[in-house]
């Protein structure tokens, strides 16, 4: 039985209420947490698994949540599109999309996707059945975004969070303040080519469209692991202006241009093209000095894609959850937060996370490809 | 605060000199009166703010955070400024009242200077609410002392006089006699008044600075136009004594400052007190124990300790050996050729009768082979016992006047050989900045007698010396020689018949516990690659060991070890 199958047929004839005969009871009794991600016994799949399993409800396309090699998957078409662009057509045995704030029936669960402002086709997925509501986030942020659809606040009973800047020191601030440093390097230092580290899926084309919103006009040029993706994008009408491959430019045109590459890219050969090449590294993670400073990095920029410490928490109390489960980060904090608000809280542990983000923070070469990730690191000199 | 905050910010992340020098320059340039100058004043360090510990910042923290959250964020952060900082609540939702306007560097520093010590919690609360994350930290990492942005008084020096595209020497002759916010510095660079005068009684004055010499260079000169002295192995100096102006029991004030003009006199109080005449001498610091000058090892343990003691002072015992005499009196020497300064300098020496202070001797000679026989051999042609402390010899024009900087021409450095091995190469990491790309840092190792046969132990890392086509031709090598990745680092194949040897040049030697083979090398560089030469052929460290009994008994000199 494939997702396209189970959608169709499994519509139940009245809609789900307090069902005793399923045995649902508690929110808990819906999902379960396992060391592969969290599973919905009812409808027979699991969030983000971190293997390969029969039917995976995907959230969004970075790779530590979205891996190739489960046999139905379901997912936002954009997501489904990128998933097809990173790691190959077969993928997954089948595919179905769904838009978000549509439903699809399972088990005598109805599973229904809502915008997580993470990047494009980021989706939260709620999973209700009889009368109980989980809400799965994935990664998300509740601040404006011009690549993606904002985040949507659904309240539920129980809430599984992520936590990646759970700590009371991360707060993201105003991205277009960070551009502004950005601008204003280029015009202090116009004879160097500025190089901006940025994840190739959400955070490169974000950068992008602030560096527009900021009024600036010239060409933008890319690493060629970000062409496919952000071609994508401009194909879903986001606008992006002039962009051009750094491949094919003259170390001499490149000077006081701004080209973004990903972070493992900075410290790569590959920056040898440049003239006097400066790293400026687009993460929530720039804003702990030492971290930007084991990466070599001149010029942090606070910009993230993850909701910030107040982020979390708001959007935590704005859930109405009385549950919340925390996965990949500083569970640590989350937990004593919630719990000191009278909140029943736990981290979930599940191991593979925020791969994607170590991959490019790591100060060495690119991290072992999750999937058919190395066209990523692909163009060398 | 929140614009220095961002320079600061700035200035800790860019690792290019030159870049960190047009960061400065541009704040200055877009800074008014008085917020540069205090900036100015921050960065040279001349800014002490006594009652603020990290203490009370920590008290400040725990009143307003949860105590759990606080530990897990300062555990994660590393550093108490900037997770104090990061977490401080922020904004009228946080604090539950209105922000206060910002601070300016200017009020934050004139209030401090008449703030009592119980008013400064609450005082630091407000400027913490009022201000920006890096604003925050700036002031925090301000009052506490030591920015440590890696910004040498010089460095923010030579950016305040870019403003003016003067050097940095030009500015260092008025400095002592200006203070903070520099109203008359800034208006001089920016040509709306005349130079300031030093009124300091016992001013730095930029040094005189030689060229290396190249044994080539040598045939081009006249050996009669010249004379010689030995360079002694130390660290160079500045010792100023003056009569302050208005003090009518007419006492001086003495001061020993770096090359860099960068005062050093509380390091020294034995030599401090020695400067009873005033006048400007320029000369070597060094240690003078049981009569006899030590070599730059042993001045060393000195240069490491935190707190001069009574103790150090004695075991250590500073001396200062004058090779110039810049003033004499309030009389400036420094137009007139050298052969009349040193004329003059013998008898400041002489009228000083102190036994810290003493003369550079000359080096007699007669012919330029004469002066490459003494430098070969310097405790055979004068610097008999010393000799463990002659790093070469000084050329010096009879008729130079001391100019400020490195003019070419007056005067030469002929330093002795360096030492030289064949070490082979084990380890590789990633360089900085502009070298970002490259496996420029190398460590290297010798050969040793090790358990299980014979073994290389590390004895050094070097990351200059080589070229940067030789830069390309091992970064390639290490790529395709990688046995195993740490991390930036990489393993390098070190095997008898496989791997790379690097030919690697060094000033010194000497022992250390912090290293496995129990060496430290002074100054080492890559002075050749060695493609031709098998791995198995390289050195052993019985030689090292070998070099450095021979160097502690003040008998190697000037030796290309071969």
């Amino acid at each position: 039985m494939d997702w396209t199958r189970a959608a169709r047929t499994g519509t139940p004839r009245k809609p789900p209420g307090r069902d005793y005969l399923s045995g649902v009871t508690r929110p808990e009794d819906i999902l379960v947490p396992s060391p592969s991600g969290v599973c919905c016994k009812l409808g027979g799949f699991h969030i983000d698994p971190t293997r390969p399993v029969e039917r995976a409800v995907i959230t969004h396309a970075h790779s530590d949540h979205a891996r190739a090699g489960h046999g139905a998957v379901l997912a936002t078409q954009e997501t489904l599109d990128l998933m097809r662009l990173r790691c190959g057509e077969n993928f997954a045995s089948t595919t179905q999309a769904l838009a978000y704030g549509e439903s699809v029936y399972l088990g005598g669960a109805k599973i229904t996707l809502h915008p997580a402002g993470h990047v494009l086709g980021s989706a939260q997925v709620a999973v209700e059945a009889s009368g109980l509501r989980v809400v799965a986030s994935g990664d998300y942020k509740n601040v404006a975004d011009p690549t993606c659809a904002p985040f949507e606040l659904v309240r539920c009973d129980l809430f599984i969070t992520e936590a990646t800047f759970a700590l009371p020191v991360f707060r993201h601030g105003d991205p277009d303040a960070e551009i502004a440093k950005l601008l204003h390097s280029l015009t202090l230092l116009p004879e160097r080519a500025h190089l901006v580290g940025a994840y190739s899926l959400g955070k490169a084309q974000r950068a992008i469209a602030l560096l527009r919103k900021a009024g600036y006009r010239a060409p933008i040029y890319l690493h060629g692991a970000m062409q496919n993706i952000t071609n994508y994008y401009v194909g879903r009408g986001i606008a992006l202006g002039e962009l051009r491959l750094a491949r094919g430019a003259s170390k001499s045109n490149l000077a006081g241009t701004i080209t973004l590459c990903p972070p493992s890219a900075l410290n790569d050969r590959w920056t040898r093209r440049f003239p006097d090449p400066l790293a400026a590294f687009a993460s929530g993670w720039m804003r702990v000095r030492a971290r930007a400073r084991q990466q070599g990095v001149a010029l942090p920029l606070v910009i993230s894609d993850h909701a910030d410490w107040n982020g979390l928490t708001a959007t935590i109390a704005a859930t109405g959850a009385s549950e919340i489960w925390v996965t990949h980060g500083q569970e640590d904090a989350l937990v004593h937060w919630c719990t000191s608000r009278g909140l029943k809280a736990r981290p979930l542990g599940i191991v593979g996370y925020g791969e994607e983000e170590d991959a490019g923070t790591a100060a060495g070469d690119a991290a072992p490809p999750l999937c058919d990730e190395n066209r990523d690191e692909g163009e060398r000199q | 605060m929140n614009r220095f905050g961002e320079l600061l910010g700035r200035l800790a992340y860019e690792p290019s000199r030159n870049n960190k020098l047009r960061l400065i320059t541009d704040y200055f340039r877009s800074t008014a009166d008085p917020e540069r100058g205090w900036a100015l004043a921050a960065l040279t360090g001349a800014l002490r703010f006594p009652h603020a510990k990290p203490g009370l910042i920590r008290n400040l923290i725990a009143e307003r955070t949860d105590p759990v959250l606080f530990e897990l964020s300062y555990d994660y952060v590393g550093d108490l400024s900037e997770t104090v900082a990061l977490m401080w609540p922020s904004g009228p939702s946080e604090s539950g009242k209105e922000r206060d306007e910002e601070p300016t560097l200017t009020s934050v520093i004139e209030t401090l200077g008449t703030l009592g010590k119980a008013q400064l919690p609450r005082q630091l609360a407000r400027w913490l609410d009022a201000l920006d994350e890096t604003g925050r930290w700036a002031l925090i990492k301000l009052v506490t002392g030591g920015l440590r942005v890696g910004i040498s008084a010089r460095l923010a020096k030579a950016a305040a006089a870019a403003l003016a595209g003067r050097n940095v020497d030009d500015l260092e002759v008025i400095w002592p006699g200006l203070a903070p916010p520099y109203h008359e510095l800034f208006a001089w660079l920016e040509g709306r008044a005349d130079k300031p005068t030093s009124s300091d009684p016992a001013p730095f004055r930029p040094p005189m600075l030689a060229h290396a010499l190249d044994d080539a260079d040598l045939s081009e000169l006249n050996a009669d136009d010249f004379k010689a002295e030995w360079k002694w192995d130390g660290i160079r100096v500045q010792a100023v004594a003056g009569r302050q102006d208005g003090d009518p029991a007419g006492r001086l004030l003495a001061r020993l400052y770096s090359r860099t003009g960068e005062e050093i006199s509380k390091s020294f109080p034995d030599l401090l007190d020695a400067l009873r005449l005033p006048g400007a001498i320029d000369g070597e610091l060094l240690i003078k124990r049981d009569g006899r000058i030590q070599s730059f090892n042993v001045l060393q343990q000195r240069l490491n300790r935190k707190t001069v003691t009574a103790k150090l002072m004695n075991e250590f015992p500073a001396h200062l050996r004058a090779y110039d005499l810049l003033a004499d009196g309030d009389e400036d020497l420094r137009e007139r050729p050298f052969a009349e300064r040193r004329t003059r300098l013998e008898d400041f020496v002489a009228r000083l009768k102190e036994l810290r202070i003493d003369l550079s001797p000359l080096v007699a000679f007669r012919s330029w082979d004469e002066l490459i026989t003494a430098r070969k051999n310097p405790a055979a042609a004068g610097a008999g016992a010393d000799a463990a402390a002659v790093e070469g010899v000084m050329l010096k024009r009879r008729d130079a006047l001391y100019l400020p900087g490195r003019p070419k021409g007056p005067w030469w450095k002929w330093k002795r050989d360096p030492f030289v091995i064949d070490a082979v190469l084990m380890y590789a990491q990633r360089g900085h900045g502009k070298r970002s790309s490259f496996y420029s840092d190398y460590t290297f190792g010798v050969w040793t007698q090790g358990e299980r046969g014979d073994e290389l132990v590390p004895v050094g890392k070097a990351y200059f010396g080589f070229t940067d086509e030789e830069l390309l031709e091992i970064d390639r090598f290490v790529r395709q020689n990688t046995v195993e990745r740490f991390g930036p680092v990489r393993e390098v194949v070190h095997e008898p018949d496989r791997g790379l040897v690097l030919e690697v040049a060094f000033e010194g030697l000497q022992r250390s516990s912090r290293h496995k083979s129990a060496l430290a090398m002074r100054f080492p560089r890559i002075n050749r690659l060695r493609w031709d030469k098998p791995p198995g052929e390289a050195d052993r460290l019985d030689r090292l060991e070998n070099l450095i009994q021979r160097i502690e008994q003040g008998h190697l000199q000037g030796q290309t070890a071969r």
